[in-house]
C-alpha cells in the first residue's frame, strides 16, 4: 500500500519570553492507509504538537521550523490558510480527548452532522440526512432515527464519542488524528470505542493516528507505534516489536513502570528520572533534619494511641442519598443513592483497594469516612468507637488526626498561594504536634526528605513544582499528622506512568515503615493490582465483590468483576514475549 | 555589585510574568506613570502647590477670573488662572485631586472589605446566609450608585447635629461612596469563593477540622485576590468619579474644602462667559486621572485572567 502520510524532520517551535522553546525537533513519522499509528509519551513529549502541526492548527505563537509534510505526496506547508481550512475535514479529521467539548451542546446531532456533510459536499438535505443516518448507524449508535433529534448533553460519554468520531468520518478522511480519544471514558466503554476505531482503519481504509499516554491502548489497537520523550523520536517500529523488545533506555525505564495486571510487583524497577527535579540550591539543608529523624518522629506516638482493636475500621449498611434542589417550594426532593448498604471490615495494616468505575460511589465512601459527606444511614467505627458522621463530627474529634487523606489532582489539592512550609506545617500546628518553631521547621524538613523532596521545596511555592513533586508533597502533608489510616483516592490518576510508579513506589515504602492502614481508591485495575492485599469492588453504588487479591485477580466470583478484569486493556502482547 | 543588580533585575522582568507583561506594554506604562504622577502630586500637595486654597488669607477676591499665565491678561504668579474668588487654580487643582484621592480611595477601600467579607461568607456557607446576603445585593443593584450615596448622605445631615455636618461630611461621604459599591465586591468574592471551596485543598482542611474563618482567610481569601484586585481599581475610579459628581451637585465636601468637584460645578457657571479655564483643567485632571487608572486596571486584569491573554 502507498504511504498516505509522511513527515519528515518536522521541527515546531514555540517563541516564549524565556527564548525559544523547541516543543518538536526532527520527527518523521510515516502512515500508510488503513494503519493505526501510535504515538505514545508523557505529557510534555510533543504527541499533541505533532497532531497539530499535522492538521495545520497550531496554537500561536508556535510554528513550523523545518521539515515537511506530505499528504499523497503533496507537500501541505505551501498551503495557505484557505486552502489548509479545506483540506481540514476533507482529507484530514480529527478526535478530540473530551467528547463533552467537542460537540456543539446547543445543536442536535442532526444539526451537526448535516451541517458537516453539506458543508463539504454539494447535495440536498435529505441526502445528507440519509448519509448522517448511515454514519452512525455505522459507529454502533442504535435508534437511530429518533437519536439524531437529541442534544449532545442526553447521550452518555462512550455515545457521543461514538458521535464524534461519525462527525470525523462525515467527508469520508483519508487520515484521521485521534487525540486521546479514550482517555475520559470508563475502561468497558474504551474498549468498545478501541474496537471501533480498529473497525474503522480496516474497513474503511482510513489511516489513523493514535495519540496516547497509555501504552495498554497502543498495546491493544496499533500497528506500529513511536515513542516520543521531550519532543524527540525515542523509538518506533511495529508494535509487537517496540514494545516486546525495547532497544531504548527510555522505552524499556517506561514499560517497567506501567503496571501489570497479571503478577504483583513488591516496588517498580528501572524508574525514568523526573527531569525537572531542582537540583538547584539542593544543598540547602535544616540542621538535624533527616529521613531518619522523620521516621523516628512519626513512630514515636503513632503506636500507643491505638488499642490494636481488629479491624481498625468496620462499616456497616452505610447509605448515602444525595438530594436535589426542590424543583418548587413544597415538593418533594428528588433523591440519588450514591452508596447503598455497604457494609465493610478493613483490618489494620492492610492495603485495601476499592475499585469501581465513575459514578460508582468510591470517592463518596472516602468523603463519608473523612465526615465531608453526611450519610443518611448506617455507622462507621474506627477502633471501635462509632464515629460522628458528616456535619455532626466535632472539629477537635481525635479522628480527624487519625484518618488523612491523598487526594487525585496535586494541582487542586494544594494551595498555590502559601509555601509548601505552610502547607506541611498546617497539621503540626493544628494538632500541637511540635511545641517550637525550630521544631516545625526540622519536621518538615525531614518529612520532605521522607518522600524525596530537598530541604529547600519548602521555602517555594507549589506551582514551582510538577505533578509528581506535588503530589509528594501532598503526601508529606498527609504523613505530618501522623494518620493511623490513610485515604488514597485516585493518587496516581493525574500523572505520567513513570512518576504513577515512584508514587507508587513511595507509599509501598511508608506504609511498610509505618504499618499505617490504607484505603487504596482507583479505578486503574492494574494499579490496585500492585498495592491491595484485599480488594472490594463498587459498582453504583452497591458492593459486589470482597476478596483478598490474589483471588480476585485469579478468579473474580461476581460477573460484573469479571467484565471489569476482561475490558482492562491488557498488555498480554507483552507477556508472549517477555513470558 | 552594579552588573550584580543588573543581572538580578534582567532575570526578574523575564521570571516575572507580571513584571514582563508590563515592560512590554507601553499604555500600561503611561498609564501607571500619570496615576503615579497623580498621587505623588495629590500626596505632596501641601508642598508643591504654590498657595494653599483653604486659607482666606492667602488669597484675595481682586485676583479673580484671572486667565493662564500664557494668555495676554494673565499673571505668572497664576499659572494656569484663577477662580471666581480668586484662589490659584494650580493649587486648588492638586488639593482637590487629594481630597478626591482620599476620598475615592478610603470609600474604595470601604467597599472592599465590606463587599470582600460578606460575599466570601456567602460562598463558603451558602444556604440561607447566601440567600440573604445576594438579595440585598439584588436590591442594592436595583439602585443607582448615585442615588444610594444621595440617600446616605441626606440621613446623615439629618441625624448629625448642624456643628459637625462640616467636620464628618467626608467620612459621611465616604460611607455613602463604600456603600453604593460594595456589591461588586461581594458578587466577585462570592462567585470566585463558589469555585475555589470545591477545590480539594479547601476539603483537605475541612478534612483536618480547621475553624470556618481560617479557611476563608489564610486559605480561599488570597486565591481569590486576582479579580478582587482588578474591581478595586475599577471601583477606585468609580468612586472618583462619585465624589466628583456627588460634589458637582453640591452634596459632597465643604464648600471651603474644594474637589474636582467643587471646581468643576464653579467652573460650569462661568463657562459661556469666556472663563475656560475654571472647567476645563479640572476636568482634563479628572478624566485623565479615571482614564490611566482604568487602564491600570484592564492590564491587571488582562495579566491575572490567561483567557484574555
Amino acid at each position: 500500500m502507498s504511504t498516505l502520510l509522511e513527515v519528515t524532520n518536522l521541527t515546531v517551535e514555540y517563541p516564549t519570553r524565556f527564548g525559544i522553546f523547541t516543543a518538536i525537533e526532527n520527527i518523521n513519522l510515516s502512515i500508510k492507509a488503513g494503519e493505526i499509528h501510535g504515538l505514545v509519551g508523557e505529557s510534555g513529549a510533543g504527541k499533541s504538537t505533532i497532531g497539530a502541526a499535522i492538521i495545520g492548527l497550531l496554537s500561536s505563537p508556535g510554528y513550523v521550523a523545518s521539515g515537511d509534510v506530505k499528504l499523497h505526496g503533496e507537500s501541505l506547508r505551501q498551503l495557505s490558510d484557505a486552502e489548509y481550512h479545506k483540506l481540514r475535514g476533507a482529507k484530514i479529521s480529527m478526535i478530540f480527548q473530551d467528547p463533552q467539548t467537542s460537540l456543539n451542546p446547543l445543536l442536535t446531532i442532526e444539526d451537526q452532522m448535516v451541517e458537516t456533510i453539506r458543508q463539504h459536499a454539494k447535495i440536498s438535505y435529505s441526502e445528507a440526512f440519509a448519509q448522517a443516518v448511515s454514519l452512525l448507524e455505522e459507529v454502533g449508535l442504535e435508534d437511530v432515527e429518533t437519536r439524531i433529534q437529541e442534544y449532545p448533553h442526553q447521550f452518555s460519554g462512550g455515545m457521543r464519542q461514538r458521535v464524534v468520531i461519525a462527525l470525523a468520518l462525515c467527508t469520508n478522511p483519508d487520515l484521521i488524528i485521534a487525540d486521546e480519544p479514550t482517555t475520559a471514558l470508563d475502561v468497558s466503554v474504551q474498549k468498545q470505542i478501541l474496537a471501533l476505531v480498529r473497525t474503522m482503519a480496516d474497513e474503511r481504509g482510513v489511516g489513523i493516528i493514535l495519540i496516547t499516554h497509555d501504552i495498554g491502548v497502543i498495546a491493544e489497537i496499533t500497528d506500529n507505534v513511536t515513542v516520543l520523550r521531550g519532543g524527540r523520536l525515542k523509538e518506533e517500529g511495529p508494535t509487537a516489536e517496540v514494545l516486546g523488545n525495547p532497544q531504548h533506555e527510555y522505552t524499556k525505564a517506561l514499560m517497567a513502570a506501567v503496571p501489570r495486571l497479571e503478577v504483583r510487583l513488591d516496588r517498580f524497577t528501572n524508574i525514568v528520572k523526573d527531569e525537572t527535579t531542582n537540583a538547584l540550591g539542593s544543598d540547602w539543608k535544616i540542621p538535624g533534619a533527616s529521613a531518619d529523624f522523620a521516621t523516628e518522629w512519626l513512630l514515636k506516638s503513632t503506636r500507643e494511641v491505638s488499642q490494636n482493636v481488629d479491624p481498625i475500621m468496620t462499616i456497616k449498611n452505610l447509605d448515602v442519598t444525595f438530594y436535589s434542589e426542590r424543583p418548587f417550594a413544597f415538593a418533594k426532593r428528588e433523591g440519588f443513592k450514591a452508596l447503598k448498604d455497604i457494609s465493610l471490615d478493613v483490618v489494620k495494616g492492610e492495603i485495601l483497594g476499592v475499585i469501581g468505575e465513575s459514578g460508582s460511589g468510591k470517592s463518596t465512601l472516602a468523603k463519608s469516612i473523612v465526615g465531608l459527606v453526611n450519610p443518611s444511614a448506617g455507622e462507621i467505627r474506627f477502633d471501635g468507637d462509632v464515629l460522628p458522621q458528616g456535619s455532626k463530627r466535632s472539629r477537635k474529634d481525635p479522628i480527624r488526626r487519625k484518618v488523612q487523606m491523598v487526594f487525585q489532582d496535586p494541582y487542586s489539592s494544594l494551595n498555590n498561594r502559601r509555601k509548601v512550609y505552610d502547607i506541611i506545617a498546617e497539621p503540626i500546628r493544628f494538632f500541637g504536634l511540635a511545641v517550637s518553631k525550630e521544631e516545625t521547621r526540622k519536621i518538615v524538613a525531614s518529612v520532605l526528605e521522607l518522600v524525596e523532596m530537598p530541604h529547600r521545596a519548602m521555602l517555594q511555592y507549589p506551582h514551582q513544582f510538577s505533578g509528581g513533586q506535588r503530589q509528594r508533597i501532598a503526601v508529606a502533608r498527609a504523613l505530618v499528622a501522623k494518620p493511623e489510616f490513610l485515604i488514597c483516592d485516585e493518587p496516581t490518576s493525574a500523572l505520567d506512568v513513570s512518576i504513577q510508579a515512584q508514587i507508587l513506589n513511595l507509599l509501598k515504602d511508608l506504609q511498610q515503615t509505618f504499618g499505617m492502614t490504607i484505603l487504596f481508591i482507583s479505578h486503574n485495575l492494574a494499579v490496585v493490582r500492585q498495592m491491595s492485599d484485599r480488594i472490594v469492588v463498587l459498582k453504583n453504588g452497591v458492593l459486589v465483590e470482597k476478596s483478598s487479591a490474589e483471588d480476585f485477580f485469579n478468579a473474580p466470583q461476581d460477573n460484573y468483576s469479571r467484565k471489569l478484569l476482561h475490558e482492562t486493556p491488557s498488555l498480554e502482547l507483552l507477556n508472549q514475549t517477555q513470558g | 555589585m552594579l552588573s550584580n543588580i543588573k543581572a538580578n533585575w534582567k532575570r526578574a522582568s523575564i521570571e516575572n510574568e507580571f513584571l514582563y507583561l508590563f515592560l512590554h506594554n507601553r499604555v500600561a506604562q503611561v498609564a501607571a506613570f500619570v496615576a503615579f504622577v497623580s498621587i505623588v502630586g495629590a500626596l505632596f500637595a501641601p508642598l508643591i502647590a504654590p498657595t494653599d486654597p483653604y486659607d482666606l488669607k492667602s488669597f484675595s477676591i481682586l485676583d479673580n477670573f484671572l486667565p493662564p499665565a500664557w494668555t495676554e491678561m494673565g499673571e505668572a504668579k497664576f499659572l494656569i488662572g484663577t477662580d471666581d474668588q480668586g484662589r490659584d487654580l494650580l493649587s486648588s487643582i492638586l488639593y482637590g485631586t487629594r481630597l478626591s484621592l482620599i476620598v475615592g480611595l478610603s470609600a474604595m477601600i470601604f467597599a472592599a472589605i465590606l463587599g470582600t467579607s460578606l460575599g466570601l461568607a456567602a460562598g463558603y456557607f451558602g444556604g440561607k446566609f447566601d440567600a440573604v446576603v445576594m438579595r440585598v445585593a439584588d436590591v442594592q443593584l436595583s439602585l443607582p450608585a448615585i442615588l444610594t450615596a444621595l440617600l446616605v448622605d441626606g440621613i446623615a445631615r439629618g441625624i448629625l447635629p448642624r456643628e459637625q455636618h462640616e467636620d464628618l461630611l467626608i467620612v459621611v461621604l465616604t460611607v455613602a461612596i463604600g456603600l453604593s459599591l460594595w456589591v461588586n465586591f461581594a458578587r466577585v468574592a462570592r462567585a470566585s469563593t463558589f469555585v475555589e471551596r470545591n477545590k480539594e485543598y479547601v476539603q483537605a482542611d475541612e478534612i483536618m477540622g480547621l475553624h470556618p474563618l481560617r479557611i476563608m482567610l489564610v486559605s480561599i481569601l488570597p486565591n481569590i485576590m486576582g479579580p478582587l484586585l482588578v474591581i478595586g481599581t475599577v471601583d477606585l475610579a468609580v468612586a472618583v468619579l462619585l465624589e466628583s459628581t456627588l460634589s458637582f451637585l453640591g452634596v459632597g465636601v465643604p464648600p471651603n474644602q474644594p474637589s474636582l468637584g467643587t471646581l468643576i460645578r464653579i467652573g460650569t457657571e462661568y463657562i459661556f462667559s469666556g472663563e475656560w479655564w475654571i472647567v476645563v483643567f479640572p476636568s482634563m485632571t479628572l478624566v485623565i486621572m479615571i482614564v490611566s487608572v482604568n487602564i491600570l486596571g484592564d492590564f491587571i486584569r488582562d495579566v491575572l485572567n490567561p483567557r484574555l491573554r
